[in-house]
């Protein structure tokens, strides 16, 4: 019998997926249908879980055999150039641990916290359905693209099947969204240390830990990963536990405790020095730390979600879908899809899947477990994000989301402007619920991290430890999430260095000299200048910065995305295999309508909450008044906030330049390709051996 | 192995510790070892071989040095 469940077209197997099927179908209307009860969290996983299954069954196979055509017998470049370095075929489980490792950031967990609070069924059917249709698909069509022509990067295929002005464009659409995603994150750590100098500790711990390690790694135990992580996670539980005496000592507590703006510029500086030192020293033995402890937080999460099985108390669908609500402005189309970003389409992805996995793929037919697999999995990061915001009661989970503008600083305050909102929470579950996870106030803690720690802890601290462990888990989750932003911003500024070398080195080839001294700190202060400059501007900005600066991560993400889909469309069409195009056209229509009107929107919406020019004409009109408005406190402050929305604007404004431009590219490409009689596409890369990749 | 209930061949226990080691390892981008050492000797089978600490700080600086294909990840 057993055999036959393998087997594809067996009785069996069919009986188990209508199975699946069914059951997916009632955890789904359950979800949907439910309304003034709370629902219980097993539902949502449930149905993810049946929609995964039969997802990954039937639409990525039929992507893989009749879209893609994917050949066993084809030998993977990890093969015809295996160095036993950067191209080794690898076991399919352990490539795929690799490939999810690469692609699980920071994304996934913030974009759903923010998407509650239009209620968790919008977010959740995006997850679902965006991740099926468009991110699974993007990921798996770039990496078979990818491992077709040796493992060659997104920007170097572009080059090659669409004109190398396409090219540069891509390339220099790429680095403009890593300046914004840097200053995005560094930004979530700045809110959720504010004022917290139990948190700032053990996240200013984490620097003298990583040295221990490096050292370690280099010169004591060369090589030795897991001695050395487990050194450091030891060292990271007990700056945890000792932050609290740091919080709570007369002495050290003000040491710590920071304002937005002086963490903003500690970053900064941090910034600038982290990506000149030497790697091993902090920037690797921190990425250990970073990944292992992701991957173990991830799973610790899951199973306490089956296991605990919260409620959800926050509704279905709440009133802000009408665009009004404090977290993110603007509608819920196209805002929500903006706000979700990675965890159901991610254009990240798209440099991940032509990065170092290509180059270790053991066969073809592998390519749909790694590529769509593992963004299944990422969307289920993404759903079990959604679901930590949504067992907070909602009244906290806009407590802690809303910019003190609305909310005043006391919880009284507070309490009274979220009763406006139409839910109900008392100044002393405010209170409360700071003291026990330990932190002065939860008030305006916006950015997505704090929200998903309140929520994590409570979910863990149900399994372990109970509500004297809540504070722990708490700061346990600020560190897991300041640790990864940490790394990302230091490896971030690394590659935004390459790149900026790169792009100004076509003009001034003396630049590219990445062993130059002078280039690299001048390249080095540009980038660290860059996302510095996005990172004050979102610390002063008085919709909270996030408000601001996340649905500007998002348009960028998607453009990226869309570049992406672009890409594989046109290669689509040089494949002769334009009939079934639409697998890639469907994805890059909705994301080319939600980015540009998104994008529009941020210019010309007249409402100065979604509106950047509205919101800059609101700030001039007053300063020639001569008012100020909150929260600029002079006149030059005023003219600081006029500044950066026009500069957002004209940001926005080139995100959407790119879009356009690189449609137009794939277009005319694709419109050749038909012309053509042949296939036109250019795989293997053998071919063209001065384009190949430098290996090493 | 076979696991007796779904009659899908199973790892046995040690080898299975050793893929997960092995995907730790490769999440931070040092691939393994016994495999290049095996693919050298083969290859070219009269060049030096890294010892397994030179590989490790190959490897990191593959992954860390430079380039765009770095350890930067995203969302």
């Amino acid at each position: 019998m057993s055999a036959e469940i393998i087997r594809a077209r067996s009785p069996w197997s069919w009986l188990v997926w209508v199975a699946i099927a069914a059951v997916g179908a009632v955890a789904l209307a359950v979800v949907a249908l439910q309304r003034g009860e709370t629902v219980n969290a097993l539902w949502i996983v449930t149905a993810a879980v049946a929609v995964y299954l039969i997802a990954f069954r039937f639409y990525a196979q039929f992507v893989e055999r009749r879209v893609l055509g994917v050949e066993p017998a084809r030998v993977t470049p990890a093969y015809r150039h295996n160095d036993g370095l950067d191209y080794v075929p690898t076991n399919k489980y352990v490539l795929f641990g690799h490939h999810f490792a690469a692609i699980a950031g920071a994304g996934p967990l913030v974009g759903p916290v923010l998407a509650a609070q239009m209620g968790y069924l919008p977010g959740t059917l995006w997850l679902l359905a965006g991740v099926v249709f468009a991110g699974a698909v993007q990921d798996f069509v770039i990496l078979f693209a990818s491992t077709r022509r040796d493992g060659r990067s997104l920007g170097d295929m572009i080059k090659t099947e669409l004109g190398p002005v396409a090219g540069v464009v891509a390339s220099f659409g790429i680095l403009m969204i890593m300046i914004i995603l840097l200053a995005v994150l560094a930004l979530i750590v700045v809110k959720a240390l504010a004022g917290s100098p139990w948190g700032t500790f053990t996240v200013f711990a984490t620097i003298p830990i990583a040295f221990l390690m490096g050292i370690y790694g280099r010169f004591l135990r060369p090589g030795r990963i897991g001695e050395m992580s487990l050194i450091g996670i030891v060292l990271l539980v007990a700056s945890i536990v000792w932050g609290r005496d740091v919080a709570h000592s007369a002495t050290l507590a003000p040491m710590f405790t920071f304002k937005g703006e002086t963490l903003a510029l500690l970053l900064i500086g941090y910034g600038f020095v982290a990506s000149v030192l030497p790697v091993w020293l902090l920037l690797a033995p921190r990425d250990y730390l970073s990944t292992f402890l992701k991957i173990g937080t991830i799973a610790g999460l899951a199973l306490g979600i089956v296991f605990v099985r919260p409620e959800l108390h926050m509704p279905a669908v709440t009133k802000f879908v009408d665009g009004t609500g404090p977290v993110f402005s603007g509608d819920l189309f196209p805002f929500l899809f903006i706000t979700i970003a990675c965890g159901a389409i991610s254009g990240f992805h798209a440099l991940i899947s032509s990065g170092t996995t290509p180059k270790m793929v053991e066969n073809e037919n592998q390519l749909r477990l790694i590529g769509y697999g593992a963004m299944l999995m990422e969307s289920f990061v993404g759903i079990m994000a959604m679901v930590a915001a949504s067992v907070l009661d909602p009244g906290v989970y806009f407590a802690m989301n809303t910019a003190p503008a609305i909310l005043g600083t006391t919880a009284q305050t507070a309490a009274a402007a979220i009763a406006n909102f139409g839910f109900v929470v008392t100044p002393d579950t405010l209170t409360q619920m700071a003291q026990q996870v330990g932190e002065a106030t939860i008030l305006s803690r916006a950015g997505g991290a704090p929200t998903l720690a309140v929520g994590m802890a409570q979910i863990l601290s149900a399994v372990i430890g109970g509500q004297a462990m809540m504070a722990f888990w708490y700061h346990f989750a600020i560190l897991f999430e300041a640790l990864f932003i940490l790394t990302t911003v230091d490896a971030g500024t690394r590659v935004a260095r390459f790149m900026i070398q790169d792009l100004v080195g076509t003009a001034v080839p003396a630049f590219k000299q990445t062993k130059s001294w002078g280039a690299n700190l001048i390249a080095t202060a540009v980038a660290v200048a860059a996302w510095g400059w996005f990172l004050y501007q979102g610390v002063v900005d008085p919709l909270g910065g996030i408000n601001t600066l996340w649905p500007l991560f998002g348009i960028a993400n998607q453009m990226l995305a869309a570049i992406a889909l672009a890409f594989a469309t046109v290669m689509l069409f040089k494949m002769k295999r334009q009939a079934f195009s639409w697998v890639t056209l469907l994805p890059l229509g909705w994301l080319t309508i939600c980015t540009l009107l998104a994008g529009w929107q941020k210019l010309f919406d007249a409402r100065p909450a979604v509106g950047f020019l509205a919101q800059a004409d609101r700030f001039a009109r007053a300063a020639a008044e001569g008012k100020l408005l909150a929260p600029a406190k002079s006149m030059e402050q005023m003219g600081r906030v006029i500044l950066n929305n026009r500069l957002d604007a004209g940001l926005t404004a080139l995100f959407m330049a790119v879009v356009v431009l690189m449609l137009v590219f794939g277009v005319k490409a694709a419109f050749a390709a038909l012309k053509s009689d042949g296939v036109t596409t250019r795989e293997v890369g053998d071919d063209v051996p001065n384009l190949r990749p430098e290996a090493a | 192995m076979t696991c007796r209930i779904c009659g899908l061949k199973l790892p046995d226990g040690g080898a299975f510790l050793g893929r997960v080691a092995e995907t730790a390892r490769l999440m931070v981008g040092v691939p393994d070892y016994d495999a290049y050492v095996a693919h050298r000797r083969v290859t070219h089978p009269d060049e030096p071989v890294m010892t397994q600490a030179e590989f490790f700080r190959d490897r990191q600086d593959r992954r860390y040095g430079g380039g765009p294909n770095g350890a930067f990840r995203c969302c």
